[in-house]
Order: C-alpha cells, then sequence, then structure tokens
C-alpha cells in the first residue's frame, strides 16, 4: 500500500527529509541540545534496567547468604550513582522538554508566515485556479500535519531509535543468542504493522476524502435550508445524506477498528517473547550451554535472564511506538506534503524597471522627482543603453493594440483585441457572461499576462512598469467589495496607507458614504466583521469606493454590482461613482445602461471581440447589437 | 441534560458501546495479570529446572491468546461505536435541522448548523471512543496494578501510595492552570484563520492596492502573538515529562533499596530436599514485577489527565450539539391537519411580525390586505419595509405576531405544512441552485415531471431558450451555488422549478431583477396567458415589474402606505411616485441591471 501511494505523489517521499532540513537549518543550537537531551535521557532509561540486575546480582543475592551488612556499602554505591544519573535525566528531560515545545511553536508560526508570505507573492492565476477551500485548509489541517510531524514523530523517532539502538547493544552485551530471539519477534512486529497498520491508513485516506465530501454537501444543504422548506425537498435530502453518511461510517469505522487493534496485536506479540526469552534462557542455563555475548562467554544468571526479560519488554514497546510513529508519519505526510507544496509555488515574475514617483516642476518647467506628496506623479523611466532618466507625466492613456489572450492554451478568450483610451475618458464594456469584459481589466493591472500584442500607459509598454507601481498607478471598485477585518476608517485607508483623518472622511464625503457612516454608534470607528456582513451591501459598495477615492489614482477600473439594491441606495452607490470618476480615465464593466450612456466610448464585446464602438447615439444608429441590448432584447451581464 | 440528549443517539451501537468496557476490563485485568506471571516465570527461570519455566510459560501464553483475543474485540467494537455514534449524531442533527422553521435556521445561522455537524460530531466521536476505552481502561489499570502490587508486597505498595498523590496534584494543578490559556488561544487562531479567509478572498483588492507587505505585517504580528500565547501553556505543559519520569525514578529507587532490605530480611534460605530458595516477604521476581506495576501505574495517571483534558475540551461540542438537538421546531402542522388547499385566496388579517419576541421594532404591523385568487399583485417598497416577511407568512415560513394570515379561507396553521407549502410556491431572494443537472434543479418542483413539463415550465420562464443553447442542453451541470451560470439564467431557472409545482400561490422575491426588461415582461405575459388561475404576488425594485399588476401595494416601514393600480398610485402615493420618476427620469428607459 505504501509502494502505491508513492507513485502516486512523489512529492510525499521527501517531506520528512524536509522537516527534518528545516528545523536543523533554523533551530541548529536549540536541536543539538534537544538532540543531546534525548540521548543522554535514553540512556538513563536504559540504565535502569542494567541497575535492577546490579541491585539483585551484587547486593541482593550475596546478601542472601552473607547478610544484608555486607553489602550496605555497596548498595548505597549503586544506588547514589543511579540518583545522580536519574538527577541528571531529568533535568535532561526537562530541557529537552521546554525546548521543543518553544522550538514547536516557534516552527509553527514561522511555516505559517512563510506560507503566508509565499501566498501574498502569488499570480491571480493561483487563486483563479484553486478553490478558496482547498487554499484555507493548508493553513489549518495540513499546518497540523505538519506540526505533528515536525513536533511530535521527528523528536518521539529520534528517541525511540536510540532507546532502540541502545538496547539493542546493551542485550548483545548480556546475551547474542536471547537477543536474535528478540530480533526474530521484533520482525513479527514489524510485519503485523505494515499489515494492520498499512490498512488503517488506507482507511484513514479513504475517510478523508468522505469527510470531505460529507461536508461539502452539509455546507450545500444548510446554505440551500431555506429552498429546501420552501420545496418540501426535506426527504430526498435526508435520503441523500443518509447514503453519503453511510460511506463515511463504513471508512471511519475500517481505519479506526485497524488502529485499535494494533496496539494489542504488538504487545502480545511481545508477551509471546517474554515466554520463549524466559524459556530459551533456562534451558540454556540448565543444558550449560556457554552464553555468547559481545565480550565473550560466560555463564547465563538469573539477574541475566531476569534483566534480560524486561530489557527485552522495553525494546519491544519501542518498537511498538515506533511502528505506530510510522503510521503517524504516512498519515501526515500527506498534509505536510501540500504545506511544502504551497511554498514551493512560483512567485508571480516582475521584470519591471519603470517605477511610479512624486512629482513636481522645477523653475524651468520641467518634471522632476519629489521626495513628497505632490497630487502629480510621473514614471520613472531608467534607460539601461546611455545610463540616463526620464520622467513623464503619469496621465492616464492607456492603449490596448491587438492583444490576444488565453486563460488555458487553445482556448482563446480575447482575440485582436483593441482599446484606446485617452486620459478622462470613459471606456465602458458590454457584453454577455463571458464575452472577456472582465479579462481585459485583469490585463491592464498585469493579473495576468497577455499571450500577444503590447499594452501601453503613457505610451510605456506596460512589461516595463514594475508591478507594484503599475497597480498603484489604477484604482479599483469591484463587485466583490472585500473589505477587512477592522474598523470603517482602517477599511476606507486600506486604500492609501498614510491618509490622514481628514483625507479619509473627505474620501468618504465623495463617495457618500460619509452619512451613513456618520449615524453608525462609533462613527468612523465602527468595526467590521466577516467581509463587513454586518454591514448592508450598499453601504459596502459605498466604502469600496470610497477606499478607491482615498487612492486618487489617474486611472479606475471598475465592475459595476449586479445586485439589487433599493433605488435610493442605489442612487447614492451611483453619485458616488459618478464623483469618483470625474476626471480620471475609467474603464467599467457596466450592468446599468444609464452607465453605459454616460460613457465616452462603449465597447461590445461577444466572444472575445470587439463586434462594435462607438458612443451611445453612433451605436445606436447602427443597429447592431448594442441597439437589441438597449432596446431590452438581451441582458446585460 | 447534555449526555441524556446525545445519549438518545447511541441506539443501535448501545451493544458495542457496553462490550468495549467489557472486554477492556478482560484486557487490563490480563495485562496487570501477566506481570505476576512473568514474575513467577523468572523465579522459575531461577531454578534448574524446566518444568516450572513451562507451566508459567504455557499459561502466559495461554494469557497472551486471551488478552489478545478482548484487546482486539475492544478495539474493534470501540471503532464500531464510536463512528456509528457519530454516524447517528449527524443523522440525528441532520433530520433535526430538516425540520427546523425559518425562524430556528435564523438563531443558528447556516455556518454554525455546518460547524456542529462536522467539527463538533467528530469531536464528540473522539472522546465517546475515549471514554468507552481510555476512561475505562486507564483508572481499571491503577486500580489492578495497586491491587497486585498490594498483592506481592502490602509494605512495598504504600511507596506508590506516597507517590500517587504527588504526581496527581502536580497534574491536577499543570492542567488546572494551563487550560484556559488554551481557551483563549484556541479563539485567537480562529480569528487568525478568518484573516486568511479574507485575504485569500479579497486577493484582488490586496494586489490592487499594493497591500501585500501591509498584509504581511498584519499577519506576521498576529502569528507572534499566537505564538507567544501557545507557547505560555505548552512550557507548563512540558513540565508534565521531567515529572512523570522523577516519579518513575523515585519509585525505581524506593523499590530497589526497600525491595533489596526486606527480600534479604525475610529470605527463608535454600530448600534441602529440593534446592529451591525459600523467598520470604518478597522474591527478586516480586522486584521486577513491581518494577512493571510502577510503570503501569504513573503511566496509566498520565494518560487518565490526558484523557480528561480530552474530554473536558469535547464538552464545548457537545453541547452545542445538544443546543440544536433540544431545539423545538417553532413551526410544526397541527394535529388533524387539513390536506387540501382549496384556491389562492390569501388574506392578511390584521397582521402584526418580528422576527424575536424580544425585538422591539415590529417588521410589519397592523397588515389588511386580501388577494383574490387568481389576482397578480405587485409588492414595492425600500429596504427593510417587510415585503419578504410578508409574502414569507403565506407558506408558513414564519407565523405572524398579532392577527392571522389566510389562506383558501383558512387559517395557514390549520393545514399540513407539506400541503401548505405543495400548493404555494415560492421564489427566494437569495435564489439558490444545487449541484447538480440542470433538469435534477428542475424536478426539485415535482419529482415525477416529465421532460414534456420540464421544458414547458422552462419556456415560461423564458429558459428553455438558453437552456437548450447549452451543449449539454438540461443536463449541463450546476456548480454548487450555481456558479456556472449567470445572474439573470440562475433566477429565471429557479422560476421554472416553481412553476413545476402547479401551484395555486406563486410568490416571486425580487426573483426578476437580473432578467432584462424585455424578458421580464415576457415571463409576466406567460404568466397571465398560461397560468391565470394561480394568485400571483410579485416583489420587485422596478416599477416596471409591477407596473401591469391588478393591484401595487406600497410597503413603507411594516405598514401598507397605499395601494392601487399604477395610475392610481401616481396620483395618489409619493413614494410609489418618487420611486417610478427615479427610474424613469433618465429618459424615460429602464434601468437594465
Amino acid at each position: 500500500m505504501r509502494r502505491n501511494e508513492k507513485i502516486k505523489n512523489p512529492a510525499e517521499k521527501g517531506v520528512l527529509g524536509r522537516v527534518v532540513k528545516y528545523l536543523f537549518s533554523h533551530y541548529k543550537g536549540r536541536l543539538t541540545v534537544v538532540l543531546i537531551c534525548i540521548l543522554f535521557s535514553a540512556a538513563a532509561n536504559v540504565s535502569a534496567s542494567i541497575f535492577l540486575q546490579r541491585v539483585v546480582d551484587t547486593c541482593i543475592t550475596p546478601a542472601l547468604t552473607n547478610g544484608l551488612d555486607s553489602v550496605w556499602k555497596t548498595l548505597i554505591k549503586t544506588v547514589a550513582i543511579m540518583g545522580g544519573v536519574f538527577g541528571l535525566a531529568i533535568i535532561a528531560v526537562f530541557v529537552h522538554s521546554r525546548l521543543m515545545a518553544i522550538v514547536a511553536h516557534d516552527f509553527l508560526k514561522q511555516i505559517r508566515v512563510d506560507m503566508f508570505n509565499k501566498m501574498q507573492s502569488l499570480p491571480i492565476k493561483y487563486f483563479d485556479t484553486h478553490t478558496h477551500g482547498d487554499i484555507m485548509s493548508t493553513y489549518t489541517n495540513d499546518v497540523d500535519a505538519l506540526m505533528q510531524l515536525a513536533a511530535q514523530c521527528v523528536p518521539q523517532m529520534f528517541s525511540s531509535s536510540v532507546m532502540l539502538l541502545t538496547f539493542f547493544c546493551v542485550m548483545l552485551s548480556y546475551s547474542v543468542w536471547l537477543t536474535l530471539v528478540v530480533v526474530v519477534f521484533s520482525t513479527l512486529m514489524v510485519l503485523a504493522t505494515k499489515f494492520v497498520g498499512g490498512r488503517s491508513a488506507k482507511n484513514f485516506v479513504r475517510q478523508q476524502r468522505a469527510i470531505a465530501k460529507t461536508e461539502g454537501f452539509i455546507e450545500e444543504m444548510m446554505n440551500g435550508q431555506k429552498v429546501i422548506k420552501v420545496f418540501c425537498h426535506e426527504e430526498a435530502a435526508e435520503r441523500d445524506f443518509d447514503k453519503i453518511n453511510g460511506e463515511l461510517f463504513d471508512c471511519a469505522d475500517k481505519a479506526n477498528g485497524f488502529a485499535n487493534i494494533l496496539m494489542p496485536i504488538l504487545g502480545n506479540i511481545g508477551n509471546l517473547m517474554f515466554v520463549i526469552v524466559a524459556f530459551a534462557g533456562v534451558a540454556m542455563k540448565i543444558a550449560g550451554v556457554p552464553n555468547v555475548y559481545c565480550f565473550g562467554t560466560n555463564v547465563l544468571s538469573a539477574g541475566i535472564i531476569m534483566s534480560f526479560i524486561t530489557m527485552s519488554r522495553s525494546f519491544s514497546n519501542n518498537v511498538g511506538q515506533m511502528a505506530q510513529m510510522v503510521n503517524s508519519v504516512v498519515l501526515a505526510r500527506a498534509g505536510a506534503s501540500r504545506v511544502f507544496a504551497l511554498l514551493d509555488e512560483k512567485s508571480e515574475t516582475d521584470d519591471g524597471y519603470v517605477t511610479l514617483v512624486y512629482a513636481k516642476e522645477d523653475e524651468n518647467g520641467n518634471l522632476i522627482e519629489s521626495d513628497t506628496r505632490t497630487g502629480r506623479w510621473a514614471w520613472r523611466h531608467p534607460h539601461s543603453a546611455d545610463g540616463t532618466v526620464t520622467y513623464a507625466e503619469v496621465k492616464g492613456d492607456i492603449l490596448l493594440d491587438d492583444v490576444d489572450f488565453a486563460y488555458e492554451p487553445d482556448k482563446p478568450v480575447l482575440k485582436g483585441v483593441s482599446v484606446f483610451a485617452k486620459p478622462g475618458q470613459r471606456v465602458a464594456f458590454v457584453g454577455s457572461t463571458g464575452a472577456g469584459k472582465t479579462t481585459i481589466t485583469n490585463l491592464i493591472n498585469r493579473f495576468y499576462d497577455i499571450a500577444d500584442g503590447k499594452i501601453r500607459y503613457d505610451g510605456i509598454n506596460i512589461n516595463k512598469i514594475k508591478k507594484d507601481d503599475l497597480r498603484r498607478s489604477l484604482g479599483m471598485v469591484l463587485q466583490d467589495t472585500n473589505l477587512f477585518t477592522g474598523t470603517v476608517r482602517e477599511n476606507i485607508r486600506y486604500g492609501r496607507l498614510d491618509a490622514t483623518d481628514e483625507e479619509v472622511e473627505a474620501a468618504a464625503r465623495l463617495a457618500g458614504a460619509h452619512d451613513f457612516i456618520m449615524r453608525l454608534p462609533e462613527g468612523y470607528n465602527t468595526m467590521l466583521i466577516a467581509d463587513g456582513a454586518n454591514f448592508s451591501q450598499g453601504q459596502r459598495q459605498l466604502l469600496s469606493i470610497a477606499r478607491a477615492a482615498v487612492a486618487n489614482t489617474p486611472v479606475m477600473i471598475m465592475d459595476e454590482a449586479t445586485s439589487s439594491i433599493d433605488t435610493r441606495t442605489e442612487a447614492i452607490v451611483q453619485a458616488g461613482c459618478d464623483r469618483l470618476m470625474q476626471g480620471r480615465t475609467v474603464f467599467i464593466i457596466a450592468h446599468r445602461l444609464s452607465t453605459v450612456r454616460a460613457a465616452d466610448v462603449i465597447m461590445v464585446l461577444e466572444h472575445g471581440k470587439i463586434i462594435e464602438r462607438g458612443n451611445h447615439e453612433q451605436l445606436i444608429a447602427q443597429k447592431g447589437k448594442y441597439y437589441q441590448l438597449y432596446t431590452g432584447a438581451f441582458e446585460l451581464d | 441534560m447534555v449526555l441524556k440528549t446525545l445519549s438518545r443517539s447511541v441506539r443501535e451501537y448501545k451493544l458495542p458501546s457496553i462490550l468495549t468496557p467489557i472486554f477492556m476490563t478482560g484486557e487490563v485485568l490480563l495485562e496487570c495479570l501477566i506481570p505476576l506471571v512473568i514474575a513467577r516465570l523468572i523465579n522459575a527461570a531461577n531454578g534448574n529446572t524446566l518444568t516450572p519455566v513451562l507451566k508459567s510459560g504455557i499459561i502466559l501464553i495461554v494469557m497472551a491468546a486471551c488478552s489478545l483475543v478482548f484487546g482486539t474485540l475492544s478495539g474493534r467494537f470501540a471503532a464500531r461505536a464510536s463512528t456509528g455514534f457519530a454516524k447517528n449524531l449527524r443523522h440525528d442533527l441532520f433530520y433535526k435541522v430538516q425540520s427546523f422553521s425559518f425562524g430556528n435556521i435564523d438563531r443558528f445561522s447556516s455556518s454554525g448548523l455546518v460547524t456542529r455537524l462536522t467539527t463538533d460530531v467528530t469531536n464528540v466521536q473522539n472522546a465517546y471512543m475515549m471514554i468507552i476505552r481510555m476512561a475505562v481502561r486507564f483508572p481499571l489499570m491503577l486500580i489492578t496494578a495497586l491491587i497486585m502490587s498490594f498483592n506481592v508486597s502490602p509494605k512495598m505498595a504504600c511507596i506508590f501510595l506516597g507517590i500517587i498523590p504527588v504526581l496527581g496534584v502536580c497534574m491536577a494543578l499543570l492542567i488546572w492552570k494551563a487550560y484556559p490559556m488554551f481557551d483563549s488561544v484556541f479563539k485567537q487562531y480562529d480569528k487568525l484563520n478568518d484573516s486568511v479567509q479574507e485575504n485569500i478572498k479579497g486577493m484582488r483588492v490586496v494586489k490592487t492596492y499594493v497591500r501585500e507587505d501591509f498584509e504581511r505585517k498584519k499577519f506576521e504580528n498576529s502569528a507572534e502573538d499566537i505564538r507567544r500565547n501557545f507557547v505560555r501553556p505548552e512550557k507548563l505543559l512540558a513540565l508534565s515529562n521531567p515529572l512523570m519520569w522523577f516519579c518513575i525514578f523515585a519509585v525505581i529507587i524506593l523499590i530497589s533499596v526497600f525491595g533489596a532490605i526486606l527480600t534479604v530480611n525475610t529470605f527463608g534460605g535454600v530448600s534441602p530436599e529440593t534446592g529451591e530458595l525459600l523467598w520470604g516477604e518478597l522474591s527478586t521476581g516480586d522486584i521486577s514485577s513491581l518494577f512493571i506495576y510502577s510503570a503501569q501505574i504513573l503511566s496509566s495517571m498520565m494518560m487518565l489527565a490526558m484523557v480528561l483534558v480530552m474530554i473536558i475540551m469535547a464538552t464545548a461540542s457537545a453541547k452545542r450539539i445538544s443546543e440544536v438537538l433540544n431545539e423545538k421546531s417553532d413551526i410544526v402542522s397541527p394535529e388533524n391537519a387539513c390536506r387540501e388547499v382549496e384556491n389562492g385566496d390569501v388574506d392578511f388579517c390584521g397582521v402584526s411580525f418580528k422576527y424575536s419576541r424580544d425585538a422591539e421594532a415590529e417588521v410589519l404591523s397592523g397588515i389588511e390586505l386580501h388577494i383574490k385568487s387568481g389576482e397578480t399583485v405587485g409588492i414595492l417598497g425600500g429596504t427593510g419595509s417587510g415585503k419578504t416577511s410578508l409574502v414569507q407568512m403565506i407558506p408558513r415560513l414564519y407565523d405572524a405576531c398579532e392577527g392571522c394570515v389566510r389562506v383558501g379561507g383558512k387559517d395557514v396553521r390549520e393545514y399540513e405544512l407539506d400541503s401548505l407549502r405543495n400548493s404555494v410556491a415560492m421564489v427566494l431572494q437569495k435564489n439558490l441552485l444545487f449541484s447538480g443537472s440542470i433538469e435534477e434543479n428542475l424536478l426539485w418542483g415535482d419529482a415525477n415531471a416529465t421532460r414534456e413539463e420540464v421544458q414547458h415550465a422552462a419556456r415560461l420562464a423564458c429558459a428553455d431558450e438558453f437552456v437548450s443553447s447549452f451543449p449539454g442542453g438540461y443536463d449541463t451541470h450546476i456548480e454548487q451555488g450555481g456558479t456556472n451560470v449567470s445572474g439573470g439564467q440562475k433566477q429565471r431557472l429557479t422560476i421554472a422549478r416553481a412553476l413545476l409545482k402547479k401551484p395555486k400561490i406563486l410568490i416571486l422575491d425580487d426573483s426578476t431583477s437580473a432578467v432584462d426588461t424585455r424578458t421580464d415582461a415576457l415571463i409576466r405575459k406567460a404568466f397571465r396567458e398560461e397560468i391565470p388561475g394561480t394568485t400571483k404576488i410579485i416583489i420587485a425594485q422596478r416599477t416596471a415589474s409591477v407596473m401591469d399588476a391588478d393591484r401595487i401595494v406600497v410597503l413603507d416601514n411594516g405598514r401598507i402606505s397605499g395601494m392601487g393600480t399604477h395610475e392610481e398610485l401616481l396620483k395618489s402615493n409619493d413614494i410609489y411616485r418618487e420611486v417610478y420618476e427615479s427610474q424613469n427620469k433618465a429618459g424615460g428607459d429602464e434601468d437594465a441591471a
């Protein structure tokens, strides 16, 4: 089974090694201390068994014939030594448990921060091609799995293997023959683990899938509960649920069942082992077979057999622990490998070198760079050929020239699209779902890169502009408002972090949001929770307009909301949008004909091509698609 | 209370639930007896004949075999019992939710219900397994091991009696200190995940405003906060390891010293006849079995502490689940309910309504409205004017607080719920399609409808045309939430779904907002011509959608502010006129969104 998994997901193979490597590269010093302490405490653990043998052989047995007084000194000496060793061992355990707790949580934080940093650098494509639920579960379930691997499996496996090795050596130093018996039984235990544990792991993986399916179903049904009620669909939903629930039960039952029986099986193989060891030991003792140990031969004593049995018990316990650990490693590996898969994703690349700077004019009327915000911007364009730097004022002149684009190869979304927007112009895109309206806006801010053609911003090819600076010069108001947890003020300030309170309020006034904000119990300090769920749709839109207003960019991309809000709020939103659009170049994905009519240029898109362009009057006169749309024969969507 | 509620879901898994602890008891007893036999085995190994070794060996093997059987059975049954219990819990929760009214659902929220059915059930399942296995195993092990050690030597067992309270008190202190810290950090952790989710959803906004570094810093700060708060209780709990080792080592040393003294002092010499050693109160074999008992006692105490913590953590989940199971549905069918809705008359007689009893403001007050079978009534009003609340009382999704709602001349509270709701089709504002084919979605209206009937309903809702244009036609798969069809298409499909019910009353709650005006008009025309006998109640934002209705009701702040035809209202009602003019001022055209 394990082999199958490897074939399925080669990334999982190296995960354990990678976790260890990551840990050591970050916490070299502390981990070394941890390992030394584990080593020491394992050794102390082993010496506890030797200690018993010493007490029996050097104190009790001689005392039986010579009386207690004859061994007092030896006994006290032995106990004192052991007391010292144990004391040190307790300190070692204290140090490594504490250090490991600290390291584990630091590691957890570090991994989370790494993941988040990585995620912020990923292209939009990643978020469009992965479901949000999947990305989210990397942060929750998969990080937990990785944490388990790093904080529990790795140190425990280390400590178990150290103990196993030490016990093995000590056992060898007692008796080679008896050790052989132990080795045979340990092999049996490993085989049992492979058989039972393998079945358990396989079913746990199945269970994971069944859980995902059940959760998906539950989520859909709970969200649609009101529809279910209205259609009296309860019984059908219950039937479907019973089926899925039954499947989940089936694999959960098997997975847990196999996991539960592993320990009794291993434990009793251990018990069987004691009998055989004892039997073999005594038989050898009676038969007088010389005992071979790694330093030579001697006669088997009662003390040796006794210690050996105790030791073989610890040994088999450790084999059992190792076996279970291997199982959890198999389970955790899948999750951990997904964390690394996220960390290995390719970041968005940026070869741009033209940057956005504050600009002012010097005495001669030339544009120069300014250290402070002036309200004017310039593109700082270094020329590598002659080492000079030129400045061009940011005006908002955008040109798409014969642009082709496809999200997936062979499935072109845009074909030969050309759009010219002069500074201050409003360009509206209309067309049905999937015509490519949103795609065009995705290209201007380089969420996606075009396949062919050119896009120029103030005459500069946008590939030459640093992505951050390009985006800083473009404002956006989207259908999904996407507000963040925080106060109203913080949400508006998101548009420009150094905006003063006055500027934030001015932006809110411009958007038409100021009035409703002032009516809130805590005004600008009111908290938004869960994407602004405590605000109405219209209010959220006003806030997102205010956010764009405070950014005050020369170019604006707007995706008009389709959701229906009542007429009065809609009028306020509309007015806010209008004020925001004043004096800027605006690309607007229009859903309202009133918006379209106010545009300077209208682009009618169909199947990735611009089929009509012009202003309202021209297009009406054409009596083409736009005319049909306008007269209500088609939906604007 | 909570326990009683949850225990009702055990049902057919009662037998495995009982068998598990029984077999577990057997396994534990054997596990405690086995060291005893091992001690005999070791003592026998001291002698010079094989027979005693063979004898104890066989006993040990038999016991191991029994222990294996018991252990396997208890493990198997525990899995069956706990996963079965979880299955029943999910089943009961799901069925319970199906019986909920809108009011019940509002109280818990959909996401709250999802958490209860998933995470909470899993927590309870794990805790249940812990209880029937480990909460039996460890106390039993502790007690048996203690009894056995008393059996071996009461004097030596006193060492355990001394060490148990030390370990117990220290562990309790650690947990008592650490648990509240964990609790608060888990809440913080939820918040962190919420903010990640926010970022994933709003990545376009983050990138547009180039706020990647800003978000990174924010995230790093919260992650660091969590690390700091998490590491504190973890450091405390990390103390339990050295504590445990201290106890084990202390026991080993004490047993060795006192054991040696006791063994030697009570030794009876070598039997002259058999050459056997005549042990007194303690033998060397006894010492080794005491060692094993000490490990059993101390580790079971540790495990018991961990089990307790896990169970405590699951109680919150158990409480949340029992809340749902104990919730009584607000709206149930009465006894001797009426099963036939005679006609499509709808009457509101002095109806007042608010969503919760404690709410001060009424959502609707003093509504008097009488609609005749077959009439078309439009309802208009701003956000929060109570339009949706009004119509939701017709299929009894909510009950009126005052006054009564009649359908077909009878109070809605006299009908059997399914009969009432099957005669009233309602297209909700939040229109939802489910994952499955288009046809499967439409069949929600009538599971036995033929393809012709489905197509007919789709044609009435102006959906047939675009459905046929899909390559898969009516078999086209709809993604969860209907994300692969446009808003207007979704609305038309939900209307078709409602039409398939062939209702006596059809309610559209702002269901054509994303449909273009021409299609909107076509749909209304189809209603007029094809289902003249059905009462049609249409809520809309656009005056155009209700202009041709027989009557238009204007709602304002939960009261009827005006009623009449389009022309009448234009003259008499200010609100209506204002809305109409604002929508038509831009040159007499309608907004098409």
